[in-house]
Formats: C-alpha cells, sequence, structure tokens
C-alpha cells in the first residue's frame, strides 16, 4: 500500500504544458526525500481541467493543484507530503467531476460520469486498473450468462443512441448486422474524431482505452463478430499510444483473443491509423480509407451493416459510444434511462470552448440547459461580456442565441429548432464577436475539407467563400446575402455525403439569427458605390 | 481468463492497491507531520503504521498527515477517525507504540487506554 497516490493528468494538452516534466521531477524528489514507497505517481487520462497547465491530484485528501511547475515540486513535496499543509497557491478547487473524488465544488454538481467515469482516476496504461473499477466484468457478464440477442436487446431497451453525431439508435444498427449471415463481420470504432473544438473522443482514449476494448468487444458479440478495428486519426499520438498497450494487456490477459471467458467467442482488435482528413470520419470514407484507398464516401445503400469493410457487415461506432456500451451491460438499461430526458436517454460529453471563463470536457445529463453549461458549469463569460451565441456540435453545428439558453440540451429539443448535439464541442461566442468573420471562418475550413467528389460540395463551398469575401470586402450587395441562403439551401438537399449536407447549417443558423450583420455589409457596400 | 472468478481475483487485489484513491475507507489515520513532529520522529512512526496495515492487509485504512497541532511535547501525534465514532488523538508514538495502536484500536476496536491523549 502507497499511503499517498499523486494522479498527474497526462493528456496531449498538459503533456504540452510540462506534464512530463513535472512527473520526473515528482519521481526524482520523491526518492530524494525517501518516499518513494509510500508515494506512487500514477499517470492519469484527463482530469477535465484544461488550460490551467500541468494538473495533479494528491490522495487520499484529494487536493487538485492546477499550472503546477517543475519548480515547484520540492514545495509540494515538503509542504503538502511531509508537514500535511496544501499548497494553497497552487490549490484549484473547482474540481469537474469531484462528486467521485471530493465533493465539495459546484461545477461537479450538474456532471454526471458514465463515459468519464474512468477518466483521471485510474491509470490508463495499467488494465488492473480498469479491472479494479469494474472493468471487463460487462463482458464476463455477457459471455457467461447472455446471448448476443440479450446484448442488443438490453442497448435497445436503453435506448443509446449513436454519440456520433447522427444519434442513430445503437441496437438498430446492430439489428441490422446481427441479422445477416455472413460468417465474416466487423467492428469499427471512429475515433478520426476531426470537427475543430471537438476533443472528447481523444480524451476518453486517452483516459480510459480498455472501455473502448469492451465496449467493442460485446458489440462483437452482440453482431457476431471476430474482428474490430479502430480507427484513430494520425495526430492522436497518444490515443494510439495508449490504444496499442491496452490491447497488448487485453491479450496478455486473455480479454482479447480465441475462446474468451471459456466461451466459443473469440474477438480481437487492430488500430489503424488516419491522415487527418476531415472526411474520413464520414463511416463509408473510413472504410474506404481501411481498405486502403481514397477516403471518398461510398453510395448509400447499401449501409455498412449490410455490406461494409470488404463487402462485410460492419458496425461503425463512435468512441463514446462504445464506452457507453460495458456500463449499459453491467447496470441495466433501467438504470441508463433513468439519467437523460425522456427521448435522449443517458449522458452527453461536451467539449466547451471558445468565451468561456472555465473551459474544458464535462459530460452532463442529457436535457440540462445551454445556461447551465455557460454560467454554472462553464462559469460564464470572460470580461463580463455578453452572450451572442454558441455553436453546439462543431464546425457544422447549428447556432444557439441567447433565445435557447432555457432549452433542454437533447436530441429532441434541438432538432426542433433545425440544430443538434453534433459531436459535443460547445463553441461559445460573446457579443465582441463578428458574426460574418466567424462564417467565413467555418466556410473556409469546409472548402479545404471537401473531398472533392461532389459538385455541390466541392464548388458550393468555394461560391460560398467568394460571396462573403464580396461582402467583408465591401463590394457585396443584399442579392449576394440571398444568394449565399440560396446557394446552401441547395447543397443541403443535392450534396452526396454528410459533409456538404451540413456545411450549410451553421451558415444558415447565422443568417436566421444575424441576418442584418450580413446585410449591414451590403448595405455600406451599396452606399459606398453611390 | 476463463472465467469471471479469474477477473475478480484481480479486482481484489488491484481494489487493495487503489483504496488510497477512494473516500469510503472506515478509518483515517492522520500523523502530525510538523517540524516538532518529525524532529519527535512522526517519519517513522508513519513508516511503522504503513508497514503494519500492509502486514495485516488492512485495506480499509487511509494514511495521511498534518502540521502542528500545537502539542509539541505529546510528539509524535496520530489520530485516528472513524464515520460516527470520536476521533481518538494520541501522544509519544513511537514505531512499537504503532504498531501496537494498529492491532489494538484498528484491527480490535479498543482504544489504547495508555497513549489517550485528550486535545481539548
Amino acid at each position: 500500500m502507497h499511503r499517498t497516490h499523486i494522479l498527474i493528468a497526462m493528456d496531449a494538452h498538459t503533456i504540452a504544458q510540462g506534464a512530463r516534466s513535472v512527473k520526473e521531477a515528482l519521481q526524482r524528489e520523491l526518492a530524494l526525500a525517501a518516499l518513494a514507497d509510500e508515494v506512487r505517481v500514477v499517470e492519469t487520462g484527463s482530469l477535465g481541467i484544461y488550460n490551467k497547465g500541468v494538473v495533479l491530484v494528491i490522495f487520499p485528501d484529494a487536493v487538485y493543484y492546477t499550472g503546477v511547475q517543475v519548480q515547484d515540486v520540492s514545495e509540494i513535496i515538503s509542504e503538502h507530503l511531509i508537514k500535511g499543509r496544501v499548497v494553497e497557491r497552487l490549490q484549484y478547487t473547482d474540481v469537474p467531476g469531484a462528486e467521485k473524488v471530493a465533493g465539495q465544488a459546484p461545477r461537479a454538481g450538474k456532471q454526471v460520469r458514465v463515459v468519464l467515469k474512468n477518466a483521471g482516476i485510474i491509470d490508463p496504461d495499467n488494465i488492473e486498473e480498469y479491472i479494479a473499477h469494474d472493468g471487463y466484468e460487462a463482458l464476463g457478464k455477457a459471455l457467461t450468462a447472455m446471448k448476443p440477442q440479450d446484448v442488443i436487446a438490453e442497448v435497445k431497451q436503453s435506448g443509446l443512441q449513436g454519440r456520433g453525431g447522427a444519434f442513430f439508435p445503437t441496437a438498430l444498427k446492430w439489428e441490422f448486422a446481427a441479422r445477416e449471415t455472413s460468417k465474416e463481420k466487423y467492428i469499427i470504432c471512429n475515433a478520426d474524431e476531426g470537427e475543430p473544438g471537438t476533443f472528447k473522443d481523444r480524451l476518453i482514449l486517452e483516459g480510459d482505452p480498455h472501455a473502448i476494448i469492451e465496449g467493442m468487444t460485446l458489440t462483437g458479440y452482440a453482431v457476431g463478430a471476430d474482428k474490430g478495428f479502430i480507427y484513430i486519426r494520425g495526430e492522436y499520438r497518444m490515443s494510439i499510444n495508449r490504444m496499442q498497450k491496452a490491447i497488448e494487456q487485453a491479450r496478455a490477459h486473455g480479454l482479447l483473443g480465441k475462446n474468451l471467458f471459456g466461451s466459443n467467442f473469440s474477438f480481437d482488435l487492430e488500430i489503424r491509423e488516419g491522415a487527418g482528413a476531415y472526411i474520413c470520419g464520414e463511416e463509408t470514407a473510413l472504410i474506404e480509407s481501411i481498405e486502403g484507398k481514397r477516403g471518398e464516401p461510398r453510395d448509400k445503400p447499401p449501409f455498412p451493416p449490410t455490406e461494409g469493410l470488404w463487402g462485410k457487415p460492419t458496425i461503425v461506432n463512435n468512441v463514446e459510444t462504445l464506452a457507453n456500451i460495458p456500463q449499459i451491460i453491467l447496470k441495466g438499461a433501467a438504470w441508463y434511462k433513468s439519467l437523460g430526458t425522456e427521448k435522449s436517454p443517458g449522458t452527453k460529453v461536451f467539449t466547451m470552448v471558445g468565451n468561456i471563463n472555465n473551459p474544458g470536457l464535462i459530460e452532463v445529463p442529457m436535457g440540462i440547459t445551454l445556461r447551465e453549461i455557460v454560467y454554472e458549469i462553464g462559469q460564464g463569460i470572460p470580461g463580463g461580456k455578453g452572450f451572442q451565441l454558441a455553436q453546439m456540435g462543431g464546425t457544422t453545428g447549428g447556432i444557439l442565441t441567447a433565445e435557447h439558453l432555457d432549452l433542454p440540451m437533447s436530441v429532441e429539443c434541438l432538432r426542433e429548432i433545425g440544430a443538434g448535439l453534433g459531436s459535443g464541442a460547445l463553441l461559445v461566442v460573446d457579443d465582441t464577436q463578428n458574426v460574418v468573420d466567424l462564417v467565413m471562418n467555418f466556410v473556409e475550413f469546409f472548402n479545404h475539407e471537401s473531398c472533392g467528389k461532389c459538385t455541390l460540395c466541392r464548388e458550393g463551398t468555394g461560391r460560398l467563400l467568394e460571396l462573403l469575401e464580396k461582402l467583408t470586402d465591401g463590394k457585396g450587395t443584399v442579392q449576394d446575402v440571398a444568394l449565399i441562403e440560396e446557394l446552401a439551401k441547395i447543397m443541403m438537399k443535392g450534396a452526396f455525403c454528410g459533409l456538404g449536407q451540413a456545411a450549410p447549417v451553421p451558415i444558415l443558423g447565422c443568417l436566421k439569427y444575424f441576418r442584418a450583420e450580413f446585410e449591414k455589409l451590403a448595405k455600406t457596400a451599396g452606399s459606398a458605390a453611390a | 481468463m476463463k472465467t469471471l472468478a479469474d477477473l475478480r481475483a484481480i479486482k481484489e487485489k488491484a481494489k487493495a492497491e487503489m483504496a488510497t484513491r477512494e473516500k469510503n475507507a472506515r478509518f483515517r489515520i492522520t500523523v502530525a507531520m510538523g517540524t516538532c513532529g518529525i524532529a519527535a520522529g512522526a517519519r517513522d512512526t508513519m513508516s511503522a503504521i504503513i508497514d503494519e496495515l500492509n502486514k495485516r492487509n488492512i485495506q480499509d485504512a487511509i494514511v495521511t498527515q498534518t502540521g502542528c497541532l500545537g502539542y509539541c511535547d505529546q510528539e509524535p501525534l496520530i489520530q485516528i477517525a472513524q464515520a460516527d465514532k470520536q476521533t481518538i488523538s494520541y501522544g509519544k508514538v513511537s514505531p512499537e507504540v504503532a504498531r501496537k495502536i494498529i492491532a489494538e484500536h484498528i484491527v480490535n476496536g479498543k482504544v489504547v487506554a495508555d497513549y489517550v491523549f485528550n486535545l481539548s
């Protein structure tokens, strides 16, 4: 037993701020103080605290420190670990997910951790810590006491919907594949998270990689697949490394491989790295990419559950969806349904970015209001500025304005106003930002990421950009604003895949609520010409 | 991994090691580690406590430290807190006394009267 555990968040953000050197300094100084046998330093995933430097938490006291630098380490050791005095200048009291560990922070109150239950709690490189937190228990339960159709039925009962952004009922997708008689079927985890501002999948992969392995294995059992691929974008080096290590550990423990839990079910996994194309997050383009082809979307139907990877039935599920599966199997559909709203059960992981005091990774029950997220969990907008808009769901997400602050964030409520939860990126924009510039930024992104397969998206994004540039250059007319709207609407209807169909969503959203801003530019241009 | 029992065996072992991170430990043993405590040998006392807990495989106790409690002459001082029970303070806890306190107080539930120090 170690009397104290120091958990240091080791994710891409904290590493960039020097977490590795802090960890080394901790180990060096602990050895010097002859505390190495009493105090254990544990690497963990994101603690949900973002943009606050290197973050660590000291147990059993559950004291959080942020902004820790190498030169602070000796003070933490001599004050906190030897004399038992908290180093107040580094202490962070507004702890996310604190209901699990500390129980005092207001930020914790509205959060419910299902997907992130282990992130920042366990050492993701140690399978035994995952097992200690009920890991692989659901797999054991399913393989020893449930038939594949029971697994599907439980997930169906739970009402789980795909967390990649489309919110398609997960069990329904599984049923399509389970029904197929092919001997070869595949499970793909879509970890090609490419939405600007979205990094939840990365933090789930980095914080709890075994949950994805267990979720995929359960999915394989449910639909009758024995092989899986995790498609992770190449920039997510740390996710790839952690996942690779997790796969090896699961194999060594007989939790991947042949005859799992003494059953005749076998399952194994491989990682495939994406090369950073936004389009490869679209499931059929992703499948093409795994097959070694150019990442372009396929015609649908057939859909992947009937004809996917190498023409075989294939389930493509998002990271967050898969991370929910073991919990649902272990705790049951009724428990899952008790979270969230009736039509949108469960929780949603958000990455909160933009003009917000407390940006970061949060997990909240479906149905929470935008006001609670922005003003309670996010602690409002810096500099006392007003709330102008929020974009929910990444670059393709819909626009929400002040009138939507009290709208419950659920699939059904957002659908009603033509928006969606999407991937879970929440961009908050204060009232000093220029909406037209914002839209231009979106369009530049889509123009760059359009794969070029269909004319509407390839040309449409280009023409939209030209029209917007014309407006901001002061050469546009009111007709140009109308043209932007018309073109966006046509793209939405006619583009080949989700990229081109969704690209107009934020443009139309901004036009709906902030049309005057666009027309103001056009009018100024008109008067200048006159 | 052939059975659920195999999995649970790993689980129990790993849980024991992670107990330090849990809030639901039954006992919380606090060692006063001010300058006075350390000078009086609190470090050795703490090491003895950890060693004894490990030897006896006691998993529902956590060990933490605090600063000077203001009774420097009584150091090394330790306190044992338990939910719904009065917190007991012990003074002049040498490593040997610490081992005795673990055996009596933690294991058998009997306060070691000879070393109890009344803070009030």
